[in-house]
Parts: C-alpha cells; sequence; structure tokens
C-alpha cells in the first residue's frame, strides 16, 4: 500500500528542500483562501497548474485524486445555489437557483481546486519523512514533529496487521454487510488491532531505550538551501505579491 | 468529515487555528518523552480506522473513531489529530495547511469532552457499553455541530448548507456509537490498562 502517489517522481520541484516548499505552499494557500474575487482565484489556479506541470506528475493520477477531493464542492453546488439567498437566477418550478449561491460555489470550486493543486504539487512531492524533518528544522515543537515522524513510520505495519485479521475473519466466511453482526466483528478487529500496537509500542519504546534515544530523530539525508532553493523562493515570493496586487485592485470597497 | 480549502472567512480559519494551537500546546505539554512512541502507535492506528470501510445499505462510510481516541488519550488527542490530518492532507490532500486547525478543533474538542463525559462510566463493567456508545456518538454529534458552526459563522448563506451536514451525519453518529461501544467492551475484557493509563 503507497499513500505517497506524487512523492517518488523525479522533477525539479521533487529535488527541491522540503522547508522551501512548505513555506511557499504556506503562503499561496493563504492568500488563495482568503481571496474573494475571480480574477485572483483564476490566477492562483493557472500558477498551481504551471507548478503541477513543472513536477511533472501523472495526469491521470492527479485528476483522479482531484474527483475525489471535489465531492464537498459537489455537494455544496446541490446545496448553496437553492439555499443561499439572493436574486433569482433561473427558476424550474418550485426551484429557484439564486444568482450569488451560483456565483459562490463557481469562486468556491476554484479556490478548492487550486489549493488542492498546489498541495499536490508543493507538499504532496516530498516524502512524509522529508516533510517531518523539515518542520523540525522549522522550529516546531519536537514532540509534535516527533509523533508525525513515528506514527507515519508504522501505519503500513498496523494497516498490514489490521487487514491480516480480516483475511483471517475472512477465511472463516465472514462478509461485510449492514447487520449489527458486521458492526461488532469490525469492532473488535479493530480493538485487537488496538491492543497489538500497545504492545508493540511498549517493545518499541525499550528497544528505543537500548539504542539511547534521547527524544531526537536523526536523519541521513542532509539537504542545504541551495542556489536552486533561493531563486524558487524568490519566484514563489513574487508570485504572492503579484496574487495579492491582483486582489487589492479587483475588490470592491466595502 | 473536513472542510476543504477556500470555503472559511478569515476569522473562522484563525479562530480554529488558535484554538488549536493552544489545545495542542496543552496535549504536548501532557505527553513525555517517554510515552512518545505509546501515542504515535495509538495516532497510526487511528489513521488505518479512517482506512475502514463499513457497509451502510449499499454505500459505505469509514470510521473515525474520534470519541474512542478522547477516551484512551485524553487532551493528548490534540496533536494527535492535528498529526492525522496533516497526514491525510498530505496523502490525499483531503482537507488543508489552512483548514487544518479548523478541522482540528471540530475533531479534538469533542474528543476531550467525551474524555470528561464518558470516563466515569468507563470504570464499572455495566456502564462501559453505555461510555462507548456516549462516546462514540457524542463526538460525532459535536463535531457535526461544529461544523456546521464553523460554516454558518462564515457566511448566514451556508445556514441550510450547515443544518444538512448535521442530518447527513446521523446515520454516521449510530454506527460510530455503536461500534465505538464494542470496542471498549472488547478492550475492558481483554486488557483494561489500555482504558486508564497514565497521565493525560
Amino acid at each position: 500500500m503507497n499513500f505517497e502517489t506524487f512523492s517518488t517522481s523525479s522533477s525539479f520541484l521533487h529535488r527541491l528542500d522540503a522547508r522551501v516548499k512548505l513555506l511557499a505552499s504556506l503562503a499561496l494557500v493563504m492568500v488563495i483562501a482568503l481571496c474573494r474575487t475571480f480574477p485572483t482565484a483564476c490566477a492562483g489556479l493557472i500558477l498551481a497548474l504551471v507548478l503541477v506541470m513543472a513536477a511533472r506528475l501523472s495526469l491521470k493520477s492527479v485528476s483522479k485524486r482531484l474527483l475525489l477531493v471535489n465531492g464537498f464542492v459537489l455537494f455544496l453546488w446541490f446545496t448553496l445555489p437553492l439555499t443561499y439567498p439572493g436574486t433569482t437566477a433561473f427558476a424550474f418550478g418550485p426551484l429557484a437557483l439564486s444568482r450569488e449561491g451560483l456565483v459562490l460555489a463557481a469562486l468556491i470550486t476554484i479556490k478548492t481546486n487550486a489549493t488542492v493543486l498546489m498541495l499536490i504539487s508543493l507538499v504532496a512531492t516530498s516524502s512524509l519523512a522529508a516533510l517531518g524533518q523539515a518542520l523540525v528544522r522549522l522550529k516546531v515543537p519536537t514532540k509534535l514533529c516527533l509523533l508525525l515522524l513515528f506514527s507515519y513510520r508504522y501505519i503500513f505495519v498496523i494497516h498490514q496487521e489490521y487487514l491480516r485479521l480480516v483475511r483471517a475473519a475472512r477465511l472463516r466466511c465472514f462478509r461485510f454487510t449492514t447487520t449489527l453482526h458486521t458492526y461488532r466483528t469490525t469492532g473488535y478487529l479493530f480493538g485487537m488491532t488496538l491492543i497489538k500496537s500497545h504492545h508493540r509500542a511498549q517493545r518499541v519504546k525499550q528497544a528505543m531505550a537500548l539504542r539511547g534515544f534521547q527524544g531526537q530523530f536523526h536523519t541521513l539525508y542532509e539537504s542545504p538551501v541551495g542556489k536552486n532553493e533561493i531563486s524558487f523562493a524568490m519566484f514563489m515570493g513574487i508570485a504572492v505579491a503579484v496574487l495579492i496586487t491582483i486582489e487589492l485592485f479587483n475588490r470592491i470597497p466595502a | 468529515m473536513h472542510i476543504s480549502e477556500g470555503i472559511l472567512s478569515a476569522p473562522v480559519l484563525l479562530g480554529g487555528a488558535s484554538l488549536t494551537a493552544v489545545g495542542t500546546m496543552i496535549g504536548l505539554k501532557k505527553l513525555d518523552l517517554d510515552r512518545i512512541m505509546e501515542v504515535s502507535m495509538l495516532t497510526a492506528t487511528f489513521f488505518v480506522a479512517s482506512l475502514i470501510h463499513v457497509p451502510i445499505g449499499p454505500a459505505s462510510i469509514h470510521l473515525v473513531l474520534s470519541g474512542l481516541l478522547g477516551i484512551i488519550l485524553g487532551w493528548v488527542c490534540f496533536p494527535a489529530i492535528v498529526v492525522g490530518l496533516l497526514m491525510q492532507a498530505v496523502f490525499f490532500q483531503y482537507g488543508g495547511l489552512m483548514v487544518l486547525g479548523v478541522n482540528a478543533v471540530i475533531m479534538a474538542f469533542p474528543a476531550v469532552l467525551c474524555f470528561y463525559l464518558a470516563r466515569p462510566l468507563l470504570g464499572h463493567p455495566k456502564t462501559r457499553p453505555l461510555a462507548g456508545f456516549i462516546a462514540g456518538s457524542g463526538a460525532i454529534l459535536l463535531s457535526a455541530i461544529c461544523m456546521a458552526l464553523a460554516l454558518a459563522l462564515t457566511d448566514v448563506g451556508f445556514l441550510t448548507t450547515a443544518k444538512i451536514t448535521i442530518l447527513a451525519n446521523f446515520p454516521i453518529m449510530v454506527i460510530e456509537g455503536v461500534i465505538t461501544m464494542f470496542i471498549v467492551v472488547f478492550i475492558g475484557r481483554v486488557h483494561p490498562e489500555l482504558l486508564w493509563g497514565s497521565k493525560r
């Protein structure tokens, strides 16, 4: 099972230091998430598309991911035009679609997709191990970073363990249906997984104590900030400034 | 149950982020280095829970189990949930970086509340199933209400959408309650120390 679909290929963006990418994506996402006008949102979407191109990701998997993420957006398209107060744009019998609702749903769609594409191209192109180390260097509380790095390390182990229990249940003719029996069995299987992982934690803790663990997670991958990182950071800084300018020029004074 | 990026207003995002920062600080303070592996392993296990789908009629829902996480970890569930949501944002792009604070508070605050609500009932084997059900379903109900609140505070026009979110969460609430009940009963029988460990 591999969750990190986008971190494996190699491109300019994949090779950049995770710290720079993390900070750049935070700044960009902040501007896009807070903007209220179409020109800014569209400019953000174009920039995000350029970044995805630059990361040379498979378009198929990116669009598949976009479809999944747009579930909540679809829900908004179904509810907002019908319920948002405002002037009527279209009316089908008793159903009236409000203009403001449609505009808002469209704006949210563009903003959400732009931020998701930025997240894919700038954050998901690093492995979580690299991101964890980047957070350590960005002075995020050490315990939080350790929590991230350790739980990432064991997700796959624990998932395998759970799947093994399910396989054993299936061999005994268990099938997932909408019955109390299914819910009870799922509960017991998950409860067993919890207990097993609790015991595993004790063993790992002892092993780490034996090796002198003192609250630091060392890494062999040194990634210094070089020329590439600095020029990328400058480029992203200009992009953020341009986006803010577009927003300021288009926002109607309240 | 995630709010996507680009929907909420600046004050709501800021409010959520500061509440999460405070909760995470309290949680990290209560978490000493000695227990970090144990909590990490539990965080990973609850991340796995979100990959487990249970059928409900023709559809299926994935488990959340934030109530159970609250019972076991108390305040420490704040950093655990922040980490879990960050991993979901990086792996699957569910939620996002800016809304992480709001999404974390939506899940973690009800979990902490369930810790205080269900804790007194956990001790006795007779009331233990009730404690499990209250924690499991209560956490989802409160999370749905918090999510609706975040939407409604952003824009009054979201009010109906917010009400629909609460209603849509009712079936999830029942299933979460039932499954959490079974898990708590099972752990209470097999390995009760997991339910009341050290400092929370």
